[in-house]
């Protein structure tokens, strides 16, 4: 195993009553980086989590940190910490105890156990409150005290649960960003799960998107934005309108799609499975759409539709219009004062540069 | 108008309750031998208490078996609540059903088949034999609390202070009991106050050479009321509301 890998795994599996939850997973996390594990509820993506902590065992395969192998090595002898989903902090224990915790068991003297709690508050933003009830903190608080707890430990790998699940929206904004600072500040491998992609996306170094048991896509945030390499990343990544078809045509890495009324369309090829004549999908995301009215570019490909409703949203306004073959799509709204006012069941044009549109084989 | 009659009902059904309990107090201090008429302010009945060697003795013997017994059943029905709750075996729950048959079952059912166990096993009744029995009618009281309290207990703690490096046994010590205490002191004094006053069971199992309060005051009433009783009611209430101030204060300060 390389050794400037915090993190490696090789063909884990975990099956429970003959069903894989997770199924031949591999993955390399280099040292300082925050990896998330993506997916929708039930993915397998916290049964992964806890073989990494150690409460779960792998039926297959193996677990590496630091080169060391892992598998048979208890939860409480591991150099990985977990923030757990509703934190888990020690109702009986005051902050300082929390945080302490861990030390304690390090066998840390008292003095320079209280230095490091003092330290490490300071970090996280809420110096001298030691003293204080975690009931008495508010949610933010709270979660700061739960990383506090796990990095005063300054363990090789920290394993985040969906610790953002709780807060409400706004908080939750905030605290994404909070947390990509502090992990760049202790400069600790995190690995973190989450089924919300915009948590992924802002915080992340490199992100893995899991359905079924399995990693579909490992990339970037912006890379699997771009460039998705399966349907189901394109689909859950992000908002995206698909659009149904038969492949007619490819010239080059530009694909001809015949629509379900005849009309024709143009997108990237994503995946090298496909055939002429065989049913398509392709993804246009919304802010990809040009609402055209006549200057249109030569290059560019396009459907009509008709407008169904103006759905304003700030920043992240969009228009729902239906498109050739009963297709829904929805077109960003740009708010620099350039979109037009529409009248519902208008007809509008709706282009897109054909680069920027992926087009898989349909799933059955 | 329509604030008095919920008003009187509530005061009659409370006078109903502490008349007489006030009445044993006040008596208790009655300088007059007989329990009708009032003869002046007087501790005569409770030095006479305490120069019943007989009484005193039963009193530290029922204080000793209340105590051991609550701690005994204390200790199992954590065990048997922390099993309960936390694994999934073969007849958990026949063992939960049967928990609460104990807890059901007339008293006396209970009281006539563990004399018959005693008995069949040749067991001499006295400390011993009190002490199974209280266990056995204590021991389900303090299951349910126990589990009351651990329904509400956050899977992920444990887990959490393994995860910080706390091995099983310090994982228990300093996570699980201090978080189950306010119900292990609640399970313990329910066993002490259920002990302290049980009559049916310890009249059955309870031999010569182990007497106990509350049978030495039955058989004292049988023979006509005497005003020691009253003086032994009323320290016994004393203790009683000492025990329940201390263990409010105890809750009160875990959960601050």
């Amino acid at each position: 195993m390389a050794s400037d890998s915090d993190l490696s795994c090789t063909g884990l599996v975990r099956r429970f009553s003959g069903h894989a939850a997770v199924d031949h997973v591999s993955l390399n996390v280099p040292a300082g980086t925050f990896f998330s594990i993506l997916g929708p509820s039930g993915c397998g993506k916290t049964t992964l989590l806890r073989m990494l902590a150690g409460f779960d065992k792998p039926d297959q395969g193996d677990i590496y940190i630091r080169g060391q192998r892992m598998n048979d090595v208890p939860p409480n002898r591991r150099p990985v910490n977990m923030v757990f989903q509703h934190l888990a902090l020690f109702p009986t224990m005051s902050v300082g105890d929390n945080i302490g915790y861990g030390l304690k068991r390090q066998k840390v003297p008292l003095a320079e156990r209280r230095k490091r709690i003092a330290e490490v508050l300071e970090q996280v933003g809420l110096p001298g409150l030691e003293g204080r009830n975690p009931q008495q903190l508010s949610g933010g608080q709270r979660q700061r005290v739960a990383l506090a707890r796990c990095l005063v430990l300054k363990p090789t790998l920290l394993l985040l649960d969906e610790p953002l699940g709780a807060l409400d929206l706004k908080l939750r904004e905030q605290m994404k960003v909070e947390l990509k600072h502090l992990q760049k500040a202790f400069g600790t491998t995190f690995v973190y799960i989450t089924h919300d992609q915009s948590e992924a996306m802002v915080m992340s170094d490199q992100v893995a998107v899991m359905k079924d048991g399995r990693f579909d896509q490992v990339a970037p945030p912006e890379a699997l934005y771009r460039e998705p390499a399966t349907p189901f990343v394109a689909g859950f990544v992000g908002d995206n309108n698909r659009i149904s078809g038969d492949l007619v045509a490819v010239q080059g890495e530009l694909a001809e799609i015949r629509l379900d009324d005849g009309s024709l369309v143009r997108g990237r090829i994503a995946s090298d499975d496909l055939e002429t004549g065989g049913r398509v999908d392709l993804f246009i995301r919304p802010e990809s759409l040009v609402l055209a009215g006549d200057a249109l570019n030569s290059g560019y490909s396009g459907m009509d539709a008709c407008i169904r409703s103006t759905l304003f949203d700030g920043a992240n306004s969009r228009v729902e219009a239906e498109g050739a073959g009963n297709n829904t799509l929805y077109a960003r709204l740009p708010q620099d004062g350039s979109a037009p006012r529409f009248n519902e069941n208008a007809t509008v044009r709706l282009a897109w540069d054909p680069a920027l549109a992926r087009v898989f084989g349909a799933r059955i | 108008m329509s604030h008095w009659l919920p008003r009187t009902y509530l005061a009659l059904v409370y006078l109903l309750l502490y008349v007489p309990i006030a009445v044993l107090v006040v008596f208790s201090f009655n300088d007059s031998r007989t329990g009708y008429e009032w003869g002046g302010l007087s501790l005569r009945w409770y030095e006479a208490l305490f120069d019943n060697r007989a009484m005193v003795r039963a009193m530290w013997n029922s204080l000793w078996l209340a105590l051991s017994a609550a701690t005994v059943s204390t200790l199992i029905g954590a065990l048997t609540a922390l099993a309960l709750h936390r694994y999934r075996f073969r007849g958990k729950q026949i063992l939960n059903g049967m928990l609460f048959v104990v807890m059901m079952s007339p008293e006396i059912v209970l009281a006539i088949s563990l004399l018959a166990l005693f008995l069949l096993v040749g067991m001499q009744l006295g400390y011993v034999s009190l002490l199974l029995a209280h266990v056995t009618f204590c021991l389900p009281f303090v299951v349910i609390t126990v589990m009351a309290r651990l329904s509400g207990f956050d899977e992920r703690l444990p887990e959490a202070a393994r995860d910080l490096g706390a091995s099983d046994f310090v994982m228990t010590r300093t996570v699980l009991i201090p978080v189950i205490m306010p119900a292990l002191l609640a399970g313990w004094l329910l066993g002490f106050t259920l002990s302290l006053d049980d009559v049916v069971v310890s009249t059955f199992v309870s031999g010569p050479t182990y007497e106990i309060l509350p049978l030495r005051i039955y058989s004292m009433v049988r023979v006509g009321l005497k005003p020691e009783v009253n003086a032994l009611g009323t320290l016994l209430l004393v203790f009683s509301l000492v025990m329940l101030i201390l263990s409010q204060w105890i809750l009160l300060r875990s959960r601050r």
